[in-house]
């Protein structure tokens, strides 16, 4: 594989534009008389009496920081090459025009737990609430494919999101819930496709067709192989299965955002926030190529695609980080991949409020880095928000502390006036720049991955791993050493009497899930179940046919998650990764 | 981690400490687990990393393979109250029963005390520090090479509990 030129020549113009060669709007004739202010001003500041806190100043990405920043910092900086109106190329300013003024973000709560039951009435209960959009979390059994009742389930069933085995755990977390009027995020990956065929089927049920679905799936399973590492088979063959989806959506589900590129996985592994930037920008650059390489034109499925990403405490840097994704997405959607229709170039984003970021000292104290971290998300232009709740330092969270949580956002929604005016803090010099140089940052990672042979090839090598393990432990370390602070932790800590309350989950649980699934078992016609898995069999060894027609009949004819699952596992087998340490 | 603790672990006069940190069961959240990993290694430790993924029954026997002297598991799932003690009844069946066992994770504290009865020590929560786990793996693996001077020799004591200085378990969940 050839190194792509596109990135090199781009660093170049980068570099221009941060040279005060480049042609940027500031007058030049202005700019000599501040240099010389500045010049002054810094001698002044050196032989002050107050000396500042620290010898260097740098961002959570290692960026280092200036005391101020001027209009000498982006001499190059052309408005509208760079910047734009909203809803305008390239998008820096926001994907709307109109932003928040039109419609507030939606507030998108994730949750799930126990029982397809327990998860129903949650959801109806959120609904109640004033949600407008479900968000589903997923145990750990149903995320890496395995049934309720497997041995490999043992005491994870419904612990860290609801357990589904089949079709009939899908209808009742739907019931009474009419699929028409709502939109659904399902967070789970390597059965992603699985998942989907069985919204569609409860859909089916209801009597909601196809085109008519909205949500979204997670899909992306090269953060998994990155940072989550939550998959079934080797990262070609669940590439394939991504294709086959994407061909089957673009066709018969076009309100279906089949894959939402994620970065906070990556960054909740330990990733720097450019780091999160640029390996999830350049996963997303695979999943266009992926689409190209089997045929489908770039205007007609790149549209589908949304971004999750993460929100931690670095205020300025995670606002600048957003701005810089639009830039660099639709940049390179339009000079690279030749999209023509704006759809393919926005980036639209759902932003979670950082888990890491949470301390299970002192808990209430989350609930102000939530806030802060959703108003950097918020000024960052996000699409939907889950904001976090205090206690999940610990566990699933409480309902007290879930309704906290949402009330965060109803809250700078309604009263502080921040939804009043699209990204409020462009123009900012500080803004501005950073987001120049963490664009700068995420191309030289975009260059160095196609150096390697792009991203499956840098996974396969451990490349990315590495470099987020590395990132990670520079960061622990810094907090070791008190270089860096976090309250309640290394900083104004105290002996503590008793965790919170927190959530439970029914140990009987999975001994009733299992009853439940051996009743299926029994109850189904499994001559069909048999041959319907047969043909995915022979769909999946087939490289050019497309297993989701077949899988959507495995799924209506109520064969079970691991019976699909296993399929795939004895055609493709599973995959080590690695080596890391 | 600091060049003091590396002295500290210089000083010990037999072999170097070997350890296996492993991820039993479905979880692939391995943050800890990839920092712990390197931190033993810094504080000299000789370091063996299970890999994503493996069964309780894989875990031990990676530990008796790999005859080491902890075995220190990390689970962010809810599971540890199962895929713990099943690595420990699976040590005890291939004969590694002197094994120290140390955990680490989302783990609430009304679960320690039951851990610790089945042998699972430590059972470290988030944001505990770096220091305090090699310390209290250091001081562990001593008492035990105290008590036991020949690798292989039987006993029926209990085995030595430290608990971290800095955690104080006051009291416990509802």
């Amino acid at each position: 594989m050839t190194p792509d030129s596109f990135w090199s020549r781009k660093l170049e113009l980068l570099a221009e534009r941060k040279s005060s060669s480049g042609r940027g709007d500031v007058d030049r004739s202005k700019l000599d008389a501040l240099k010389l202010m500045i010049k002054n001003w810094e001698k002044s500041v050196i032989s002050s009496e107050t000396p500042e806190r620290k010898d260097v100043f740098e961002n959570s990405s290692g960026i280092p920081l200036k005391r101020v920043y001027t209009p000498s910092d982006q001499t190059g900086l052309e408005y509208s090459r760079d910047l734009g109106l909203p809803g305008e190329y390239p998008y820096t300013r926001g994907v709307y025009p109109t932003m928040y003024r039109g419609r507030p973000w939606t507030m998108r709560m994730f949750s799930g737990f126990g029982s397809a039951n327990q998860t129903n009435k949650r959801l109806k209960y959120l609904l109640k609430e004033g949600e407008t959009g479900l968000s589903i979390a997923f145990d750990m059994p149903t995320l890496y494919g395995y049934d309720a009742d497997s041995d490999r389930a043992e005491g994870e069933v419904g612990k860290c999101g609801v357990s589904v085995s089949s079709l009939l755990d899908m209808e009742t977390i739907f019931a009474g819930i009419p699929l028409d009027q709502i939109s659904t995020s399902m967070t789970i990956n390597a059965p992603a496709a699985v998942l989907t065929t069985m919204y569609a089927a409860v859909g089916e049920k209801q009597g909601v067709p196809l085109a008519k679905l909205r949500g979204t799936v997670q899909t992306d399973i090269l953060k998994e192989y990155i940072a989550q590492k939550e998959w079934a088979f080797p990262p070609d063959a669940h590439l394939r299965i991504i294709r086959d989806m994407m061909i089957f959506c673009t066709d018969r589900m076009p309100l279906w955002h089949y894959i939402s590129i994620s970065g906070y996985h990556i960054r909740e592994a330990g990733a720097s926030a450019v780091q999160e930037l640029a390996f999830t920008l350049a996963d997303g650059f695979s999943y266009v190529e992926l689409g190209k390489n089997a045929g489908l034109d770039v205007d007609k499925f790149v549209p589908r695609f949304s971004f999750f990403f993460n929100c931690d405490m670095d205020f300025f840097e995670e606002i600048a980080k957003f701005r810089a994704a639009r830039r660099i997405w639709a940049n390179v959607l339009k000079e690279k991949y030749g999209a023509k229709n704006p759809r393919s170039m926005l980036l639209r984003f759902h932003t979670q409020t950082s888990g890491v970021s949470l301390t299970w000292q002192q808990p209430l104290n989350n609930v102000v880095r939530t806030t802060i971290e959703a108003l950097a998300a918020i000024l960052g232009g996000t699409q939907s928000l889950h904001t976090n709740s205090y206690d999940e330092a610990w566990a699933l969270p409480t309902e007290e502390a879930v309704t906290v949580a949402l009330r965060t956002q109803q809250i700078l929604f309604e009263e502080t006036g921040l939804a009043d005016v699209a990204d409020p803090l462009g123009g900012s010099y500080y803004i501005e720049s950073l987001t120049n140089e963490m664009e700068e940052q995420a191309y030289r990672y975009f260059e160095k991955i196609d150096q390697l042979g792009g991203v499956l090839e840098a996974i396969k090598q451990g490349y990315i791993q590495r470099e987020i393990a590395s990132t990670s432990y520079i960061k622990t370390q810094q907090l070791e050493s008190g270089q860096r602070s976090i309250v309640g932790v290394n900083k104004y800590d105290v002996a503590e009497e008793k965790p919170i309350d927190y959530l439970k989950v029914n140990p009987t649980l999975s001994k009733k899930v299992a009853s439940r699934l051996r009743a299926l078992k029994r109850r189904r016609d499994n001559v069909r179940v048999r041959k319907s898995l047969e043909d995915l069999r022979k769909a999946f060894e087939d490289e050019k046919a497309n297993s989701i027609f077949p899988m959507l009949e495995c799924v209506r004819s109520y064969a079970t998650l691991q019976e699909i699952m296993d399929v795939g596992r004895n055609v493709f087998g599973g995959w080590k990764e690695p080596v890391l340490v | 981690m600091s060049s003091q603790t590396l002295e500290n672990q210089r000083s010990i006069p037999q072999r170097k400490i070997r350890i296996l940190v492993a991820k039993p069961g479905l979880d692939g959240h391995d943050r800890g687990a990839l920092v712990l990993s390197r931190a033993f290694r810094d504080a000299g430790m000789e370091v063996i990393y299970s890999g994503l993924l493996p069964t309780p029954e894989q875990v031990a026997q990676m530990a008796i393979d790999e005859d080491v002297d902890v075995v220190a598991l990390s689970l962010l799932n809810g599971a540890h109250m199962t895929a713990f003690p099943k690595v420990v009844h699976f040590l005890k069946q291939k004969g590694g029963r002197e094994t120290i066992v140390i955990g680490g994770g989302i783990i609430p504290d009304s679960d320690k005390p039951k851990l610790e009865r089945m042998g699972i020590i430590g059972n470290f929560g988030p944001g505990t520090s770096l220091k305090t786990i090699v310390d209290f793996i250091t001081d562990s693996v001593k008492k035990k090479r105290e008590r036991l001077p020949k690798s292989g020799v039987k006993s029926r004591k209990k085995k030595p509990r430290t608990p971290p200085k800095s955690r104080k378990q006051t009291s416990r969940q509802k």
